[in-house]
């Protein structure tokens, strides 16, 4: 069985945000990118898998341009060699451009029938947009299950038994038969960093690129197929600035409390 | 021709969840500027009565053999009944584990446009605008749907809940048959909640713990109590989840959990950027932190330059003498 893990590359999390112009968006000209930090559990749980015996190969999938190779190839350098990611198709068309979550979704969704893949990784959301919308369109676009922000995962035969928050702190568990998609949170795994000999070996590996004549795409794509818009972008709204409260120990907690009751009304 | 707001009402044990008094009152007031009526959705059965008071004039409650299964595939099959019968322009739903699994699903297959997390909405030349975070609060934006109906998800706490009026709705029983292709799968078993307090994203009072609390068992003695005081959720740093302190699910932060409480009070929390973007939007912040300079502080609407050591013991003392 064949997996395929979907990456992103997304700006550091501890990037500055900056924006220049409200009506394009984040400025990324002076960003440092990194693999979306949620496909990291993904990609590590491939390879978990890969060295159980659960998956005959992993191939890394993302939409871009070649700006998203130096990501894909530190995808393609974790692992042993052997029980590894073998290649990664990278999905790159001038139509492409502008598609939102659904649009991005079909043309993962191309890709994965293109590929003959069995089980669809996924990051639980991309901390970017931050939408979580990707996974689920894909597994409805396919018509497979899926199960999300999965916390542990366990597979039996063609049987993927899945742990997911259900609110209120609760657990549920779920199983869904294969080829399904899964969408990764942290508490899944932990992940193993590039090695050197890992980093070497990611270079001689393949990155395919499909554009949409090679691809068998279904619904609209890119901007003109987006149904959603953003504009008028912001930095969040500053705070009131507070107050540091002075004094001894019982008496700024005396106060704090009284500050939380009366003036905040907050407790 | 879609008009109005259709509100996925969720329940839990019986009552319906804050979050339902939270979008049928915003609903009410944007229909009068985008036109339509509210009406409210509901899977399986529950009472309906307290809906109508917060504004719904049709409660389309969808009821069918294996809607009680917990899958996703039911859910999503009785959303698109009831969408099919309310034809609305404008579905908003919670940010629940139900509408992150079932809400794209739907878009995918209904091919709309949807928006997720926002924390406000307007009306806008007939239309509704949805404010929305990125790079986890970073950053805001306005989306608007283009399609003839759109998929909106809404955070918890976003909204007052209006006060509860006289009027009482209509309410639609819809017999659903879940088709097929969305039966596959089944929910085994439910894991209970360590512990008893409300989950992070829709805690209205929230007390986290960073890495100078030192120990997991540190952490039990000092963060967990003073929660339990101000009867809040526990919340902790990265750094103190990835040095073993708390539990990844307590985890506050772009890595974690994004919340949204009244009151978050953060105990020895330097306050990292990757940190603050998962809570600067509580209304009121609470810094206790020995070092003066923690940026936490810029942020704070209360700061406490101390030792958690020290403040947070008298900190619950004070707080349950208050509130008990």
């Amino acid at each position: 069985m064949k997996i395929g893990v979907c990456i992103k590359r997304v700006p550091a999390t501890d990037t500055r945000i900056k924006i220049n112009d409200p009506s394009a968006g984040v400025d990324l000209s002076d960003v440092t990118w990194k693999v979306n930090p949620y496909d990291e559990f993904a990609i590590e749980q491939s390879l978990l898998f890969r060295e159980g015996g659960v998956a005959s190969d992993v191939v890394l999938l993302t939409v871009g341009g070649p700006e998203a190779d130096a990501q894909i190839r530190e995808g393609l350098a974790r692992g042993k060699r052997g029980q590894d990611a073998s290649k990664a198709v990278r999905l790159d068309d001038p139509s492409f451009s502008g598609s939102d979550a659904l649009g991005v979704a079909r043309i993962l969704a191309a890709a994965v029938q293109k590929e003959g893949i069995g089980l669809v990784l996924t990051g639980k959301q991309a901390v970017d947009g931050d939408s979580a919308q990707v996974p689920a369109m894909l597994a409805e676009i396919l018509g497979w299950p899926q199960v999300l922000e999965v916390e542990k995962l366990e597979v039996n035969g063609e049987i993927i038994r899945a742990w997911r928050p259900a609110g209120g702190g609760k657990r549920e568990i779920v199983e869904v038969p294969m080829p399904a998609v899964i969408s990764c949170d942290k508490a899944l795994n932990k992940v193993r960093y590039p090695t050197l000999p890992g980093i070497m070996m990611a270079k001689k590996k393949p990155i395919e690129v499909l554009g949409a004549a090679d691809l068998d795409i279904s619904g609209a794509v890119g901007a003109s197929g987006a149904r959603v818009s953003e504009s008028n972008w912001s930095l969040p709204p500053g705070r009131p600035v507070g107050r540091i409260l002075e004094g001894d120990n019982p008496t700024v907690v005396k106060e704090l409390v009284r500050l939380l009751r009366e003036e905040a009304k907050v407790i | 021709m879609s008009s109005g707001i259709l509100v996925i009402c969720e329940h839990e044990g019986g009552a319906f969840k804050k979050t339902a008094a939270e979008l049928l009152g915003k609903a009410s007031e944007l229909v009068d500027e985008i036109g339509g009526s509210v009406s409210a959705a509901v899977v399986g059965q529950v009472d309906t009565a307290s809906l109508g008071a917060y504004g719904a004039q049709t409660i389309y409650v969808a009821t069918g053999e294996g809607l009680d299964s917990g899958t996703t595939g039911a859910r999503v099959s009785a959303l698109q009944a009831v969408i099919a019968e309310a034809d609305p322009a404008v579905v908003l739903g919670p940010v629940s584990a139900q509408t992150r699994e079932a809400f794209p699903r739907l878009a995918a297959r209904l091919d709309v446009g949807m928006i997720t997390e926002c924390t406000d909405l307007r009306a806008e030349g007939g239309a509704i605008v949805a404010r929305r975070p990125m790079y986890a609060g970073k950053a805001f934006a306005d989306a608007r749907v283009s399609s003839s109906l759109g998929l909106i998800t809404v955070r918890p706490n976003s909204f007052q809940p209006p006060a509860p009026g006289g009027d009482s709705a209509r309410v639609q029983a819809l017999a659903v048959s879940i088709e097929a292709d969305d039966q596959v799968g089944r929910v085994v078993g439910t894991e209970a909640p360590r512990t008893n307090t409300v989950d992070l994203s829709e805690a209205d009072r929230i007390v986290s713990g960073g890495r100078p609390t030192g120990s997991a068992e540190r952490f039990d003695e000092v963060i967990r109590p003073l929660a339990a005081a101000f009867g809040a959720t526990v919340g902790a740093s990265r750094a103190a989840v990835d040095a073993g302190y708390a539990s990844h699910s307590e985890q506050v932060g772009q890595t974690g959990k994004v919340v949204n409480p009244s009151l978050y009070v953060a105990c020895a929390i330097s306050g990292a950027i990757q940190h603050l973007a998962g809570m600067r939007t509580s209304r009121v912040i609470v810094a206790i932190n020995k070092d003066p300079e923690a940026p936490i502080f810029q942020h704070a609407t209360y700061g406490i330059v101390g030792d958690i050591f020290e403040i947070c013991p008298l900190l619950q003392e004070e707080a349950r003498a208050v509130l008990s």
